[in-house]
């Protein structure tokens, strides 16, 4: 009994597999033919985090929320960090999404070709779908968390700003710009040295303090503050406060200064990954 | 006719590092002078001047290999342990690139390699079969269309929408191989799959092969069964030390392995630094698989004795000393174990052994194995007293069983022995 089924019919195409010489072509070519994988790499991702756990995707708002409290407690209420005349669980929550989503992605990224080693040494796949797929994993939690700063702005009464709102999607892509930069360098880099899973708590942390998240940043000193926002997620947190809140000073010569870097990081990651992919399958 | 694969000069070198050992963590003093180098590492590292490059070694798992192939036919490729045939495979695949060479592949190559990748086990089996789908390069319309045969093919339609974590091994597998089955690759690349699942299932993937090499599709299918070889390819080649050393018709070309001593991996050597040093005084040295003529074999045939030898030295005399083989299948159940007193005999005899240089040696009947590949264990202990050594995985080799008992039908048997049994028919009546 044969079943006659309609299958979209895909004209076989010819590939030549040659050792591949000095810095690897892009090949979007693959990855565009590869595009479905990436959106059920993604919905593998988002499906499993919270399965057999208690509280299933309360996480997701759990981990944000205990946080900003502890920063509340310590940097509002102790230290009474200067805030610019914003509620400081609004303050710290506003610089708490973007830093949430940049965490998850970079630990996830930097990982994931590791992880899913199996995947590496069996079959042909184009491998940036593995750090890809992770960073986007990634804003399913952001979103949440999201809903969860819209409800602190109510409690608390904050207008957002709403001429400026526009610019958040901006500030967002460079957030997963440069998680996604980093994620590049480091999951390729953790092939061949393990180091990489040793370095990635510490990075994470240093990470933070040089981050405006608990504070202002205008607490830094002006002739310092070109030098700080060498630091790309200083740009992206500073962008989400004055994009939601209207705080500070908006963009200037330090946002152009953390693009620069951000998409400096984004793209030698990229040239880099590309180049040490041939070798991934041996060397894992 | 069309030329599906063509392969030119092809060389695969992989690096053996040597260098890694050189702190072995043994001291205190080692752990600091590792720590102190730790910086100077990470800066040579990160510039590519790895220190270790200077004592690293190469080594060719590929060399100089050419073949056309024909849309279409099905080649068989046949080879020891570590001939380069999973690595051929790999680069036609393109999980990893060749270093010197060229291939050209026309259509989507497909390998049961894969077989179960990417699957997740808290997934049910549907989520699976979309994901393993999109891992396999099938679009979304593509396994739409084919959801409904897969689930057929898998035997698992009731259980469809539990996780995998809750399936049985065989049901897992046989999901697995449904997915990979349906994919219709242009070439299809077969690798040892014969040793997983239950026979019934072995038999359909068979079956698939067939039908695939039917439709026109280009078929590779490297295996150790030779029975399996001759049954399902006209063509084969055979890899030595990465290097293609013939290409015949299948019959030509599996005699040649057979009888060429290409198939000499039927022997394990024992390193230094592989000996617990709680084994001692036993230090085993070698275990060999040698066929009726006395020759190491990878490949023997059922119908003729196996010959299994232990080499070892005792460094002192021991007391109620046995050595013991076991024998199991590779999914590892055990066929038989066996130790060289049970009779008591050789009990009385070597039951104390003074030091020196021994070889245990055991005939395994002839007729007594099915076709397959076979694991055998090692062990030496004084009863109730001590275990000195044990390797559960010391050696696999092979059984062929050209003209055994009932292969005038080409079907796989079940279970591990097949034995030539006294039949009688008579009529009466």
């Amino acid at each position: 009994m044969t079943q006659i089924t309609k299958i979209p019919v895909h004209e076989p195409h010819t590939v030549y597999i040659k050792p591949s010489k000095g810095l690897a072509a892009l090949n979007l070519r693959d990855l565009w033919l590869y595009r479905e994988l990436i959106y059920f790499m993604v919905w593998r991702d988002v499906k499993v985090k919270y399965k057999q756990t208690l509280l299933g995707m309360a996480w997701a708002v759990i981990q944000p929320v205990m946080t900003m409290l502890i920063f509340t407690f310590l940097f509002g209420k102790v230290a009474k960090l200067p805030t610019e005349g914003i509620p400081y669980p609004v303050f710290s929550f506003a610089a708490l999404l973007p830093w949430g989503l940049f965490v998850t992605a970079l630990n996830q990224g930097s990982r994931s070709l590791v992880a899913h080693n199996n995947m590496v040494t069996k079959i042909y796949f184009p491998r940036l779908i593995l750090p890809m797929s992770s960073v986007f994993a990634g804003l399913v939690d952001f979103a949440i968390a999201f809903v969860i700063l819209l409800g602190l702005m109510f409690y608390y009464q904050v207008t957002p700003a709403w001429s400026l709102l526009w610019t958040l999607p901006l500030f967002l892509l460079l957030a997963i710009v440069t998680a996604l930069g980093v994620a590049l360098w480091l999951s390729a880099i953790n092939v061949q040295y393990r180091d990489v899973n040793q370095a990635l708590p510490f990075l994470t942390q240093f990470w933070l303090f040089a981050t405006p998240v608990a504070y202002s940043a205008s607490v830094i000193s002006e002739k310092w503050q070109v030098v700080y926002s060498l630091n790309p997620m200083a740009g992206v947190v500073n962008g989400f406060r004055w994009a939601l809140l209207g705080a500070g000073g908006g963009p200037g010569l330090s946002l152009w200064v953390s693009v620069g870097i951000s998409i400096l990081i984004f793209v030698s990651g990229l040239f880099y990954f590309r180049s040490m992919e041939k070798t991934f399958a041996d060397t894992i | 006719m069309t030329t599906a694969i063509s392969v030119h000069n092809l060389g695969k070198r992989y690096k053996i590092g040597a260098a890694e050992t050189k702190f072995r963590y043994n001291m205190l003093r080692d752990v600091i002078v590792d720590t102190v180098y730790a910086p100077i590492r990470l800066a040579k590292a990160i510039v590519g001047r790895s220190d270790r490059r200077m004592n690293q070694n190469y080594v060719w798992a590929l060399k100089d290999v050419s073949f056309d192939l024909e849309e279409g036919k099905v080649l068989g490729i046949v080879g020891r342990n570590g001939a380069g045939k999973s690595t051929l495979l790999k680069i036609l695949s393109r999980v990893t690139e060749p270093t010197t060479g060229t291939v050209t592949v026309r259509g989507r190559v497909g390998s049961l390699l894969e077989v179960g990748t990417g699957f997740h086990p808290e997934l049910t089996g549907r989520e699976n079969i979309y994901m393993n789908g999109a891992i396999l390069g099938m679009r979304r319309a593509e396994i739409d269309a084919k959801f409904d045969e897969i689930v057929d093919f898998s035997e698992v339609s009731q259980f469809i929408d539990t996780p995998v974590k809750r399936y049985s091994s065989g049901m897992y597998l046989r999901l697995a191989f449904a997915v990979a089955a349906h994919l219709e690759p242009e070439i299809l690349v077969v690798d040892e799959v014969l040793a997983v699942g239950d026979a019934e299932f072995q038999k359909k993937c068979l079956g698939k092969m067939g039908d695939v090499a039917q439709q026109g599709r280009t078929v590779l299918f490297v295996s150790h069964n030779m029975s399996a070889i001759l049954r399902l390819t006209q063509e084969a080649i055979v890899l030595n030390k990465g290097q293609l050393i013939m290409r015949a018709p299948s019959q030509e070309a599996v005699d040649f392995y057979l009888s060429s001593g290409q198939s000499q991996a039927g022997e394990r050597i024992w390193d230094a630094d592989e000996i617990p040093s709680s084994s001692q005084p036993f230090t085993p040295l070698s275990l060999k698989v040698k066929d009726k003529n006395g020759k190491v074999a990878d490949t023997v045939r059922s119908t003729e004795p196996v010959m299994v030898e232990f080499e070892y030295k005792l460094s002192s005399p021991v007391t109620g000393l046995r050595v013991g083989l076991y024998v199991s299948t590779m999914r590892g159940e055990y066929i038989f174990t066996s130790f060289d007193t049970d009779t008591p005999a050789l009990y009385e005899k070597f039951d104390s052994r003074e030091a020196g240089h021994y070889v245990s040696r055991a005939e395994l009947p002839a007729d007594f194995f099915n076709e397959g590949r076979y694991i055998l264990g090692v062990n030496a202990s004084s009863f109730g007293v001590r275990r000195y050594f044990m390797d559960e995985n010391a050696l696999a080799f092979n059984v062929d069983i050209s003209g055994a008992p009932g292969t005038q039908w080409g079907e796989p048997r079940v279970g591990p022995v097949r034995p030539r049994l006294a039949w009688k028919i008579e009529k009466i009546g």
